[in-house]
């Protein structure tokens, strides 16, 4: 799994993070999206997924 | 204060039906083919959307209803295309294009002369909300943690002192989350009363134009001096940074720091008196959150899918012609998506109407959906999981003081939840 974020998009809602804390964090200096983990181990696949599912700006995708 | 903090709740449910009676131009107009908004909830189920929007989730989705002033609106009211809506930015949040759908006059008035970044689009909207982000996320809010429960417990010690009852309302569950956004704002504490009623009159769908005038330039004028002050004396709170990067202007300053004062306590008050009745009648759900406080973190995200008290809808204007469900929505006509039947949606929450604080709750919209998505949403979730855990914690017996009957809730408000609460323990 490859994950993409789209900083412009990003609305820094914060839902990423609280589906999953080790793989996304928000700037200082903006609260927008950071990516910690770009390629996460399998077991963080389902957390990364409801991530996608719920962020409202829609700005993170997943590929193979 | 009319509705609130000086009488038993019959009382204060008498006094509310009054004022309906005295404004019969505010009442809604019924049309026989035509559901009015906002439509009333069936007697006995003040948990539940009201039948008509939910029967029209199962029936016609994407719905013609008609407001306040006979101006037709489309109601969508199914969870994936609420998302649609909301996450499209061709249904635009600009309350000044024609066509946008207002809840009453005095909310039009009020969007339309003191604007706010709700109600614009990007890139307006995303330059102001940038501003603001960085305050409220995650670990920014998580920081707060020990701060928030010094003050849920402090807010219990003086509630419990001596008695055995109070008004959970004024005691806990308003002064808790307004206490927390003074702090993180800068506005004095104090000036809770003042800044508490303006913004009831604000929220209230039986104000008349005149009365949100007043309110709303008594807030703005409120939050001009405070500017002036924090100009003077800046400090580190939210409003002092927001002065002192000089990119706002007056006018927009003070509807900005009016917005996050509002939107900062009348929403987790609401939520966290709401929940606690919503516990109270479900004793198989608040008894497992009572054995397993781990459960308290997601029965928030279960609670506020359930109660979600942005009760009538979110509202959007088409600049195109667009395709819901279906149906085409033409350029210029408003929509209000009822994101509390979108949380009912089966399709999503199977069994939609049972309250289960074990479910995995987290594809709610109660915060909406889309940029606009609430900004504050970290805040109000660590607030409502303090709120709810300690007071469970701290009293074993918590039980209504009142017949469940008598419990005065806020038809008559743009936030639902009760105007008060009498619990005992």
């Amino acid at each position: 799994m490859r994950i993409h974020a789209d900083q412009e998009k990003c609305c820094g809602a914060g839902s990423c993070v609280l589906a999953a804390p080790d793989v996304f964090d928000q700037r200082d200096e903006d609260g927008i999206v950071v990516v910690l983990d770009a390629e996460p181990p399998a077991g963080l696949h389902d957390a990364v997924r409801e991530a996608v599912a719920i962020c409202p700006a829609a700005a993170i995708s997943v590929s193979d | 204060m009319h509705h609130r903090g000086n009488g038993a709740a019959s009382r204060l449910w008498k006094d509310s039906r009054m004022t309906t009676a005295q404004r019969p131009q505010e009442a809604t107009v019924a049309h026989p083919d035509s559901l009015a908004i906002p439509a009333a909830r069936a007697a006995g189920c003040p948990f539940d959307p009201a039948p008509g929007v939910d029967r029209a989730r199962r029936e016609e989705p994407v719905t013609r209803a008609t407001l306040w002033d006979d101006s037709p609106v489309w109601l969508v009211t199914r969870h994936e295309d609420v998302r649609t809506v909301l996450g499209d930015p061709r249904f635009s949040a600009d309350a000044t294009r024609p066509g946008f759908p207002f809840l009453t006059a005095g909310v039009r008035e009020l969007a339309i002369k003191s604007p706010s970044f709700i109600r614009q689009d990007d890139p307006e909207h995303a330059r102001v909300r940038r501003m603001l982000t960085a305050d409220f996320m995650v670990k920014k809010v998580a920081a707060m943690r020990p701060e928030v429960q010094r003050i849920a417990d402090d807010l219990l010690d003086a509630m419990t002192d001596g008695k055995n009852s109070a008004d959970l309302v004024t005691e806990f569950a308003l002064p808790l989350p307004s206490l927390v956004i003074c702090l993180l704002l800068g506005v004095p504490y104090d000036d809770h009363a003042f800044f508490q009623e303006h913004s009831q009159t604000l929220l209230s769908l039986r104000s008349s134009t005149e009365e949100i005038r007043h309110s709303s330039d008594e807030l703005l004028a409120f939050m001009t001096r405070l500017a002036e002050t924090k100009r003077q004396q800046p400090d580190d709170g939210i409003f002092s940074r927001l002065v002192a990067r000089g990119e706002l202007g007056d006018a927009e300053i003070a509807s900005l720091g009016r917005l996050l004062l509002i939107a900062g306590h009348e929403t987790t008050a609401n939520m966290t008196s709401l929940s606690t009745l919503a516990l109270l009648r479900n004793p198989d759900q608040l008894a497992r959150l009572r054995k397993d406080p781990s459960l308290v973190k997601g029965a928030v995200e279960e609670l506020l899918r359930y109660l979600t008290i942005v009760h009538i809808g979110v509202p959007r204007v088409a600049t195109e012609d667009m395709t819901v469900g279906g149906r085409t929505i033409p350029a210029g006509e408003g929509v209000l998506c009822t994101i509390n039947t979108a949380n009912r949606d089966e399709d999503v929450f199977p069994a939609g109407d049972t309250l289960d604080v074990g479910r995995d709750a987290r594809r709610h919209v109660a915060f909406g959906y889309g940029v606009h998505q609430c900004l504050g949403q970290p805040l109000a979730r660590l607030e409502l999981e303090i709120a709810i855990e300690t007071l469970l914690r701290r009293l074993p017996d918590l039980r209504l003081d009142v017949p469940f009957e008598e419990i005065p809730f806020r038809h008559d408000m743009g936030i639902y939840g009760v105007h008060a609460l009498p619990v005992a323990w």
